[in-house]
């Protein structure tokens, strides 16, 4: 236990302590002149950047529509991939599949398969009817991103509520249908109920991993068109390894770890109410 | 729960079409990787099928490289995860001590510090220490990231082991590395072998570290397909064809490790 335990320790704390050090200081890699104390000028220019309030919005946007999209689609696919029907398993496997590609193979493969204007097979589909295609990532590039991201995540969203919606007790639906309930009484005051700590749970860990989302900004939009797709993590790379910008890079990182932080709160802590040890 | 032969027909109909709509992108994926370039770029269903990419992307020699890359990277930060987590799970599921829930709580917690959040003085350590763009460097990072989610799994799957079989092996004058190596490791064997499943599944997905921290030397599939992503690379086919070979075995093993998937997700916290 003592080896894990000290390098999660130092994993975690030396890297905090630096980012934490670095956002007071005046720290460029190709400008060696400017060093020293910076007090919270980092802050304040970072405060006082309009890129940044853009990227918080859209960090906010993205997690936030991505999490609709995905509890709420996943809630009702969990109770109709519960229901019995041929073939259910492989439809079930083929449906979950999204979860295990890579982001950055999903994330060109949308863009250039299927939302490209010209040879993409939503463009195709357009024309074919007559209409005009769309482009998507000039037109809607947030809304293009958040699709992709909502693509990969639903997957998880529903392999986790469709685990819970199978322990869900039959008697008790049983009993509720005896007494004339009918299935949308049933889905509201037995199944969402039960379902409610899983959908936290789900929302908690999304909203991590989703906090941080890089890899399909990074090959689909580079943050652009201007800075239309950029969230808290590609603005803090961007200022760290283009702008080569460390000190203000570190304070966007504070910014990042302090966000996750408050979701993390509520995850451990209802994580832990469960935990029997 | 019966269901009337007209609501199974419509669970089926709808089932299916959604099974078959979030399927889709990767169908046409792995359609596209059988077309020549010039079927690619126009999206039709029939074509004559060819291996033409499949022996273009083969024939590019750095593709073997960025795939070996990845399966280094992603079986050692497995194997260096696994080796760190195994002794810790064991003394937290049997010699547990009060402080073992909080630990283990922290150590969820440490899952949760964003990494955009130390970026910065990782890229520097890396950088005065000579680990950028080694596979080394990758392999510990990778060990650390997954490090909680593989002692959460297998503290899980251990509680499940009766406490009475190791004491009886202690009677026999078994020591501690003998004890895990022959008693607890065999009878756990698919508890391990379904936690080092998942760690593989993140590791070779893995898409932060990996394109912030690689170049050309140590750079795995994730930065290969990224590489792609340049407006003159627009190959449909070629990327279609790389993308396959990237996504395929991952997503074999994912097909098989679906329920062990939600319980180390979740931390046991759905069962």
């Amino acid at each position: 236990m003592v080896p894990s335990v000290a390098v999660l320790l130092a994993w975690m704390i030396v890297p905090l302590v630096m980012t934490v050090w670095f956002s007071f200081q005046r720290y460029n890699l190709i400008d060696p002149s400017m060093t020293g104390f910076a007090g919270i000028d980092n802050y304040r220019f970072l405060v006082t950047d309009p890129d940044f309030w853009v990227s918080l919005e859209n960090t906010l946007l993205l997690v936030g529509s991505v999490l609709i999209v995905t509890v709420g689609l996943g809630t009702l696919l969990a109770v109709l991939f519960n229901q019995p029907f041929p073939g259910r398993n492989i439809a079930r496997v083929l449906a979950i599949s999204p979860f295990f590609v890579m982001p950055t193979v999903s994330a060109l493969i949308w863009k250039n398969l299927l939302m490209h204007p010209i040879y993409g097979v939503f463009g195709t589909l357009a024309s074919s009817v007559g209409m005009q295609p769309v482009d998507w990532f000039a037109d809607y590039p947030l809304a293009s991103v958040i699709a992709i991201v909502s693509w990969e995540w639903l997957p998880f969203a529903l392999l986790i509520l469709l685990t819970a919606v199978q322990s869900l007790d039959h008697e008790q639906r049983e009993a509720a249908r005896m007494d004339g309930a009918g299935p949308i009484a049933q889905f509201v005051f037995i199944t969402l109920p039960h379902l409610s700590r899983a959908i936290g749970v789900v929302i908690m860990i999304e909203t991590i991993f989703l906090l941080t989302v890089f890899a399909e900004i990074f090959v689909t939009t580079s943050g652009g068109p201007g800075n239309a797709t950029t969230n808290l993590a590609f603005l803090i790379y961007a200022r760290a390894l283009l702008q080569y910008d460390i000190g203000g890079a570190s304070a966007g990182g504070v910014v990042a770890i302090v966000l996750a932080n408050i979701v993390a709160f509520f995850l451990v802590r209802s994580i832990a109410r469960r935990l029997e040890i | 729960m019966r269901a009337s032969p007209l609501q199974r027909l419509f669970a089926a109909a709808l089932g299916w079409t959604v099974a078959l709509v979030l399927f889709f992108p990767i169908f046409w994926m792995v359609l596209t990787s059988f077309k020549s370039e010039g079927d690619a770029i126009a999206p039709r269903l029939l074509f004559s099928p060819t291996f033409e990419s499949y022996r273009d992307v083969f024939a590019r020699a750095d593709y073997v490289a960025f795939a070996l890359n990845s399966v280094v990277i992603s079986v050692g930060g497995t194997v260096l995860a696994l080796l760190f987590a195994i002794p810790a799970a064991y003394s937290m599921a049997f010699h547990p001590t009060d402080r073992t829930r909080g630990t283990l709580l922290w150590m969820l917690s440490t899952k949760m510090l964003p990494p955009v959040g130390v970026l910065v003085p990782i890229y520097l350590l890396f950088r005065s220490a000579g680990l950028l763009d080694t596979r080394t460097g990758l392999v510990a990072i990778y060990a650390l990231m997954n490090l909680p989610i593989v002692v959460w799994m297998l503290f899980t799957f251990y509680k499940e082991v009766p406490n009475e079989i190791l004491e009886a092996g202690r009677m026999d004058g078994a020591r501690t590395l003998t004890e895990v190596w022959f008693l607890l490791l065999p009878l756990t064997l698919p508890g391990v072998a379904s936690t080092g499943l998942l760690s593989l599944i993140l590791c070779w997905n893995e898409a932060f570290w990996s394109l912030n921290l690689t170049s050309a030397g140590a750079a795995p599939l994730t930065a290969f397909i990224a590489s792609f992503s340049s407006p003159e690379g627009l190959f449909f086919a070629k990327l279609s064809a790389a993308s396959t070979m990237a996504v395929a075995p991952i997503l074999v093993f994912g097909w098989f490790s679906q329920r062990q998937l939600v319980q180390g997700l979740t931390f046991g916290a759905v069962k």
